[in-house]
């Protein structure tokens, strides 16, 4: 911690530590807020996302549940209705369906159903998406599930910084919160992130790169191959734009569609299955709002529409920046 | 000894019997309660009756009936105290009743109407869960909620609706299951109506009740008869308690489940002739809690013929001039679908709200509605 003594002001942290940090402060600062999920309290997370903050807070905002998804969220639901902000954690994304019915028919429901008597002010975190070896069901990416669902926001961090940020922005919105995590970049680097609480804004994209030549949509894990692919195709005089949405519902189309005009050119990257994907949903609103700007069909590099494989193919499986340099030179060539 | 102590298995609690003898202690309600009792049960069958025929009528959508679950419904409603939440399934329209819910509202929600889902402030009663068993698990959150507020104490209970066929979920287990390793004052009320649609009482389970489930989740379970509201009253009196202030080595969560029948359909688009015998509906209109509970009342000398006549006057007047109300509501703003998504609208859902005004505007709302 040798930056943290340098300057006060921020710390040198990991994607997951940040979301640890996130948690902290807004623990410390709003009562309300507490924790629950399964390995959550003395054993600080099978991804130490809530290390420390049992012998912090205390059994009873750092809460070890049975193991059970729908009870899990559906107690949160009860809960949040109440006025109190339950962050429950689920343990891998790949484990949500159970408590599918929890997440789209009552906390995405239950303000239109109460006509809003009753807000879910709680965050559903969970980690997401492969790259990391891991077993059957635990590399899903199936954020479009959520995003279809009206009344759920859905955010996906790509740095340590924003997910402070968007986390805290998360736990004080009013509404219900999908939080996917990307588990590939946990650990993978570290950023600065300020010690205070700060906000990023749920809803807004932002540019990582900027360039002329062709517009990268991308989130998530897959915000650092697009970079390296567009670092890549710089030296063969590709200069690519990328624009990390950070929030996939509600999306900023405006981002998305102004970087489009500028361009002319796009490609899409997502590591989620290909049909249904957001991938779709970006490209029909490009055609809707900037077709007379379009230079190029638009590319989509995805994940297969496949079961996501056992890991001795997932390298096959998962966007890397080579096909993501494929995929924008397609844009390109055309 | 207290109702809840018996073994799960021992028999239904019973203060009247089918012809609506005294076989246990009597309640202790007054003069006042004992006839609001009545008249909410005779209310809630009518309005029940008369929700039916409008539905046959085509003034009103899918409605499930609730006949014969009176004294379960208002006998536990009753047993409330102010502070105390209700959280129902979609059949609760009786007991809502009573915690305020306006009949007029739940005829608006029946009618399709998204306005009938605003609760008032005033009623602690949470908006109806169609998912079969989902809102269990919602009823422990509110409960443990409240006591994580109150530092591990509470002076509120909340009793959750559900029938038969929500205990073969896999929410009503995982309900149950928080609610007894956190200890969280909820009182778990399974109107045991004996068909799940089609599907009968024992095809849901092969446990001899369902109340002797509780004891997989650590704390009391008692098996009540439903159509006897003064059973029902007391039991659910006692699990309420027991939520608030648990004795020493007493767990605050109970799980009651009140042996009962749905005289009528599930919905009124099933048609219970298919799977069930005429005998069997009989027999058990045999044990009508509204009768019952007439009988004892008259033996009290709470009622006469009179006040008979004037409850069954006021009754009527009530439910008519719901349906009035209801019926001469203007319906709702089009454009108020998109108000209630989240607490601010995102640019997306304004976009489609201001191209369906627009919509609106130009081809005006016949062009939207069924001929």
């Amino acid at each position: 911690m040798s930056s943290q003594e340098q300057d006060q002001a921020t710390q040198n942290l990991t994607l997951v530590q940040s979301v640890r940090d996130a948690l902290a402060t807004e623990m410390e600062s709003d009562d309300d807020v507490l924790v629950m999920g399964e390995d959550v309290g003395k054993n600080g997370g099978v991804f130490r996302a809530t290390e420390g903050l049992y012998d912090e807070f205390g059994e009873d905002r750092v809460i070890d549940t049975p193991l059970a998804e729908s009870g899990i969220i559906g107690t949160a639901v009860g809960m949040a209705a109440m006025g109190l902000k339950p962050v429950p954690e689920i343990q891998f994304s790949g484990f949500m369906y159970p408590g599918f019915d929890q997440i789209v028919s009552h906390m995405a429901r239950l303000r239109t159903r109460s006509r809003s008597r009753y807000t879910l002010p709680m965050v559903l975190r969970a980690p997401y998406g492969g790259g990391i070896r891991a077993p059957e069901h635990h590399s899903e990416s199936k954020e479009a599930f959520y995003a279809h669902e009206a009344g759920l926001k859905v955010v996906m961090p790509s740095t340590p910084y924003d997910t402070k940020g968007l986390l805290i922005s998360a736990i004080r919105d009013p509404d219900p919160v999908i939080f996917l995590e990307p588990k590939l970049i946990y650990r993978a680097f570290r950023g600065e992130v300020p010690e205070d609480d700060y906000e990023v804004p749920i809803g807004e994209a932002t540019t990582r790169r900027e360039g002329s030549d062709v517009s990268v949509f991308t989130y998530g894990a897959m915000t650092r191959p697009s970079l390296e692919a567009a670092e890549e195709l710089a030296e063969e005089g590709i200069d690519a734009e990328v624009v990390d949405l950070r929030t996939v519902s509600p999306m900023d189309r405006e981002a998305i569609v102004e970087s489009f005009k500028k361009t002319g050119r796009a490609c899409v990257v997502h590591e989620a299955p290909r049909t249904g994907g957001l991938a779709g949903e970006i490209t029909a609103t490009l055609q809707e709002e900037a077709l007379l700007y379009q230079e190029a069909p638009i590319q989509r590099v995805t994940g297969y529409d496949v079961p996501y494989p056992l890991y001795a193919l997932e390298d096959y499986y998962m966007p890397n920046a080579a096909r993501v340099a494929d995929g924008i030179k397609e844009a390109v060539d055309f | 000894m207290s109702t809840l102590e018996r073994d799960p298995r021992d028999g239904m609690v019973q203060v009247l019997d089918e012809d609506g003898g005294v076989v246990g202690d009597v309640p202790d309600l007054s003069e006042e309660e004992f006839v609001a009792m009545y008249r909410h049960m005779k209310l809630a069958r009518h309005f029940d009756e008369r929700a039916v025929s409008l539905q046959r009528q085509g003034r009103m959508g899918t409605y499930p009936p609730l006949s014969g679950q009176e004294g379960a419904q208002v006998g536990s409603a009753m047993a409330l105290a102010e502070d105390d939440w209700m959280i129902p399934s979609y059949r609760e329209h009786g007991a809502a009743m009573v915690r305020g819910l306006s009949l007029e509202q739940t005829l608006l929600y029946w009618m399709g109407d998204e306005r009938g889902s605003l609760v008032p402030e005033e009623a602690n009663v949470f908006t109806p869960a169609v998912p079969i068993a989902s809102q269990i698990p919602h009823a422990t959150g509110m409960a443990w909620a409240d006591k994580l507020q109150g530092d591990g104490e509470t002076d509120t209970a909340f009793i959750c609706y559900f029938g038969d066929g929500a205990t073969s979920e896999g929410d009503f287990h995982e309900g149950l299951n928080f609610a007894g390793v956190f200890d969280t004052p909820t009182v778990f009320f399974c109107n045991n109506n004996q068909w799940a649609i089609s599907v009968p009482r024992e095809r849901q389970t092969n446990s001899e009740t369902l109340a002797q489930k509780a004891v997989a989740y650590g704390f009391e379970g008692v098996q009540i008869d439903g159509m006897d509201p003064l059973a029902v009253y007391k039991a659910t009196t006692e699990a309420l308690e027991k939520a608030r202030n648990p004795g020493e080595g007493e767990r605050r969560p109970t799980l009651i489940e009140a042996v009962q029948y749905r005289f009528g359909a599930h919905t009124t688009a099933d048609d219970p002739s298919v799977y069930r015998e005429e005998d069997e509906v009989e027999k058990w209109k045999a044990k009508d809690p509204i009768p019952r509970l007439e009988e004892f009342l008259r033996n009290q000398g709470i009622l006469d013929d009179e006040r008979v006549a004037e409850v069954e006057e006021s009754v009527r007047e009530a439910v008519a001039n719901a349906i009035d109300a209801a019926e001469s509501t203007v319906r709702p703003d089009p454009g108020s679908m998109f108000d209630h998504v989240f607490a601010e609208q995102s640019p997306e859902l304004r976009r489609q709200a201001e191209e369906f005004a627009q919509l609106r505007e130009e081809y005006g709302d016949e062009a939207f509605l069924e001929e």
